[in-house]
């Protein structure tokens, strides 16, 4: 399959005097598994529809393979999307079903035959070809929708939350399905969801949404690890939060908060301008024990806190802390045995200055 | 099982009986002697001979003949009004959906040969049209008669079934249906062929098959227009004029009931597994688009045009109602009040028997329907499909075999301490009336309580009321939108029966309005007070419609906020 390089350049759109997409900029690579990250409202199935031809920009470019398609219409893009509900057609049969997009291509009969049994068999649903789509589990259906948008060879795979329709263990199960599927046809995708988990597992690059723009393009660990802002740190994963004042002094910026007291920032010196900030620290990263035992570690910076309750979670436990006025979320991995702090327990939090991350409002 | 829960069962069982009695009685029993006697030999066994019989006489197989052309052409010509409008309004942004919407109500609200009347003053051989018409170019259209006449007044007046069908129909395709074909490469009238049509089927299906039933079975509109040689007209001719005895009578009604059950049953074939309803939670419908300069004009000239016709039975009869004379011109001479006066004075009683016989009628279907609805949904009493089944096989019954069923099955029974025989009872009228509505009273109410969640009534009864308290404070109140809708629908479309009445009724006194209108509307010096006593029938039955409107509506609503919260993207 050809794939395409996908371009959005300064992309707006607004529906009366609500701005939806507010300067979306984005390069998708050939080949690339990208996700749209973000809330109910956030714009992603927006510009998904907008790619798709089913919503037009007001101003902007879209491109594919350098070639510009924005006033396309849908059925002259030859862009594949799989809708959320899989919008099969409930009179035709599945072979119908996957044969629709062909047979608009006027291909020979031969050839679409040859096709349809080819991408039935891809997804492993050779067998259900005679079947009504109504007699499919979701799962199935959910098959049908994705042979049925490959049978046309598209240069561009949109999914459209593919997943949010099926139960938790079939969702995990077709997503590693997806992504082994995508890899081997190596076909440039684009995965529309609200779960920060299913995009993480699953794709190359993310693009976290909120309110219309793009919030941060990166690998699933650089969103991860370092999120440009409060909205990305806190919408990727579970974080805590550290508010305080930047002081600006001659050895370099310093910051100062109850909690940790002063302490210098050597990366990423902040701008001159800014007073307050907030510090993101990743639950996972605080070591946690009992302040009557404190454990020696080597990890520089130690608060202590009282725990307030906790969460059994299976790998982990989480405990809510307090610790001088300000919650922390801390993750201690669970080993059986190990040691499990009750609420009201006095306790020593531990992290390294690299764990805090200095992020923007 | 518990002690209340056993007498719950006993208690559901029991209203299983009494209703399956009553259906027994009052629909089943009349509906198969009539049956019975159209095939009864005169020793006995059963014959064909009156079959055979009936096809001999020239004047029934063209009556059969006619019967079938009038439903076709008339199922034909309402399509035609009705498959432009139904996508006009789904497919594009205009402000002539509103226009449309009143469109589909506005003829329902007038009884077919009310309106036939007004139809023939304006379009018939000297009416207002043709006048105008041999005025200015010395030629007129007979579009008023004999079978022209009632297919055009018949897709006039039924057209609306097809649209209002059609328009659910294409509302419950989702929007996904139709982009994931235009994502797949078709467009224009490759996709509306391929795509929205196929889905549309079904609600054009339904819609088409209750056309030509109540085509088909119409009294009424022939009868008016004089037009008596089709199949109701015949039957009545027949057991008015020969009498209760002739066969021929009974052979037509098995013809019109087979005829019904054939349209019934072919389309439920066609709708067999075909649940076609898209829209999910979140989604949307069809996408509608903005109408061209042209088009628009187009679009609002062939909607103009349409309600100008669906408008003029209705302008026809007020203008009958006020004319002193009209007669060979275009509009009256001169105008009075005197026939609603005459009507007022005449016929306040049967002003007050409709609101009687059809306020009793709805009530019982309302009762009926809700019990019904129940037992089917709530409970699992054996012969509860069965009950189903007998309230909706009054949809295939016509009203004049219903009527003629209940004067030959209680001929000659009387009530013990009443001397008059049960036939000329006047509750013998709402009954029918009721037993003819059911089926769409039970529908209304089994789709109230198909949306109330079974978890609200555990909820109650989890809090300690019982299964009586829990169906009076939960169920019925929740329900309250469909029972009422339920109760106006059958209470304006029996306003206008006029089959069932015109057999049942057997003094002035006991008359309905509907019948007082026939009546007046036989000789021209009555057709005033006739016209006045129909205005006065449609503005009971439009505001009827208005109310069971406002309560569905605001209804939807509530259902449509509580099932919300989809997303915004």
């Amino acid at each position: 399959m050809k794939s395409g390089r996908v371009e959005c350049k300064n992309i707006a759109l607004s529906y009366g005097n609500t701005q939806v997409l507010k300067d979306i900029t984005l390069s998708i690579e050939p080949g690339e598994f990208f996700a749209l990250l973000g809330p109910s409202g956030s714009g992603k199935s927006t510009l998904l529809r907008l790619i798709a031809g089913f919503n037009f920009a007001q101003s902007g470019l879209l491109t594919i393979d350098g070639e510009e398609i924005t006033q396309l219409p849908p059925w002259q893009r030859n862009i594949g999307m799989v809708f959320q509900n899989y919008a099969l057609w409930p009179h035709m049969t599945v072979e119908k079903n996957v044969a629709f997009g062909l047979e608009e291509r006027k291909l020979p009969r031969a050839k679409i035959a040859k096709k349809v049994s080819d991408v039935l068999a891809l997804v492993g649903l050779s067998e259900f070809a005679h079947r009504r789509t109504n007699q499919l589990s979701g799962g199935q259906q959910q098959r049908v929708a994705l042979a049925r948008t490959l049978a046309i060879e598209p240069k561009v795979l949109l999914l459209d939350e593919p997943l949010s329709n099926l139960d938790a263990k079939l969702r995990v199960q077709m997503r590693q399905e997806l992504k082994s599927l995508q890899h081997r046809l190596g076909i440039t995708t684009i995965f529309v969801t609200h779960d920060q988990e299913e995009a993480l597992s699953t794709c190359d690059r993310i693009a976290v949404m909120d309110q219309g723009v793009i919030q941060q393009i990166g690998t699933p660990m650089q969103l991860y690890d370092t999120p440009v802002n409060r909205f990305v740190a806190n919408f990727v994963g579970t974080i805590n939060f550290i508010e305080g004042d930047i002081e600006h002094t001659q050895s370099g910026a310093m910051f100062s908060s109850k909690l940790l007291g002063r302490i210098s920032l050597p990366k990423h010196p902040p701008s001159a301008s800014l007073f307050r900030a907030t510090m993101a620290l990743r639950p996972h990263t605080i070591s946690i024990s009992a302040a009557s035992h404190p454990v020696t570690t080597t990890l520089p910076i130690n608060v202590t806190g009282q725990i307030l309750d906790r969460e059994f979670l299976g790998e982990f436990v989480r405990y809510r802390v307090d610790a001088s006025g300000t919650e922390l979320i801390v993750d201690k991995s669970h080993q059986p045995g190990g040691e499990i702090y009750a609420a009201g327990n006095i306790v020593t939090l531990s992290f390294s200055d690299q764990a805090l991350r200095l992020v923007s409002a | 099982m518990t002690k209340t829960a056993r007498q719950f069962s006993v208690t559901a069982a029991l209203l299983t009986l009494l209703i399956a009695l009553f259906l027994l009685t009052f629909l089943i029993v009349p509906v198969l002697n009539v049956i019975y006697i159209a095939f009864a030999d005169v020793g006995s066994g059963v014959t064909f001979s009156h079959f055979a019989a009936f096809f001999g006489i020239s004047l029934m197989q063209e009556s059969f003949w006619n019967s079938l052309t009038v439903a076709i052409a008339s199922v034909f010509f309402a399509s035609l009004i009705a498959l432009p409008l139904a996508y006009l309004t789904i497919r594009f942004d205009f402000r002539g959906a509103l226009l449309v919407q009143t469109l589909g109500v506005l003829p329902l609200i007038m009884p077919p040969f009310v309106g036939a009347v007004a139809m023939q003053l304006i379009f018939g051989r000297s009416g207002s049209i043709n006048l105008l018409l041999i005025d200015w170019w010395g030629f007129s259209i007979p579009v008023m008669d004999g079978l022209p006449g009632v297919i055009f007044v018949e897709s006039l007046h039924y057209f609306p079934f097809i649209l209002l069908n059609l328009t659910v129909a294409l509302n419950n395709i989702d929007s996904s249906m139709e982009e994931s074909a235009q994502n797949l490469g078709a467009h224009g009238l490759r996709l509306f062929r391929r795509i929205v049509f196929p889905l549309a089927m079904p609600g054009y299906v339904a819609g088409a098959s209750l056309v030509f039933i109540k085509v088909f079975d119409d009294l009424g509109t022939p009868l008016v227009l004089n037009v008596t040689n089709m199949l109701a007209p015949q039957a009545y001719l027949r057991i008015t004029s020969v009498g209760l005895e002739d066969p021929i009578g009974y052979v037509i009604c098995v013809i019109m009931v087979a005829f019904s059950l054939m349209a019934l049953w072919l389309s439920a074939q066609v709708l067999k597994g075909k649940d076609y309803s898209t829209t999910q939670r979140g989604g949307s419908s069809l996408a509608r688009r903005r109408l061209s300069p042209i088009q628009s004009f187009f679009a609002y000239g062939w909607i103009g045009l349409l309600l100008l016709l669906v408008l003029s039975p209705h302008i026809g009869i007020v203008l009958l109602s006020l004319a002193k004379v009209w007669s060979f011109s275009v509009l009256p001479d001169a105008f009075t009040f005197d026939h609603f006066k005459t009507v007022i004075a005449d016929s306040p009683q049967m002003i007050m028997n409709t609101l009687l016989y059809c306020g009793l009628a709805a009530l019982l279907d309302v009762i009926l329907g809700t019990a019904i609805a129940y037992l089917i949904l709530r409970t699992n009493v054996p012969g509860r499909q069965a009950l189903d089944f007998m309230a909706s096989a009054a949809l295939a019954i016509p009203g004049i075999v219903l009527a003629i069923g209940y004067l030959r099955t209680f001929k000659g029974m009387t009530l013990p301490g009443m001397s008059d025989p049960v036939t000329s009872l006047w509750i013998m009228i709402a009954i029918a009336y009721a037993i003819r509505r059911l089926p769409y009273a039970l529908r209304s109410c089994m789709a109230a309580l198909q949306q109330v969640s079974v978890s609200l009534e555990e909820a109650a009864e989890n809090l300690g009321a019982h299964k009586r308290r829990t169906i009076q404070r939960i169920v019925v109140p929740l329900m309250a939108g469909g029972i009422l809708a339920g109760f106006v629908t059958s209470f304006i479309t029996a306003a206008v029966e006029l089959s069932a009445t015109i057999m049942l009724t057997t003094t002035q006194s006991d008359a309905p309005m509907s019948y007082g209108i026939y009546l007046y509307m036989q000789s021209i010096a009555g057709r005033g007070p006739g016209a006045a006593l129909g205005v006065l029938a449609v503005i009971i039955v439009a505001l009827g419609t208005y109310f069971s409107h406002r309560i569905i509506s605001s209804r939807a609503l509530q259902t449509a906020a509580a099932s919300s919260g989809g997303k915004l993207e």
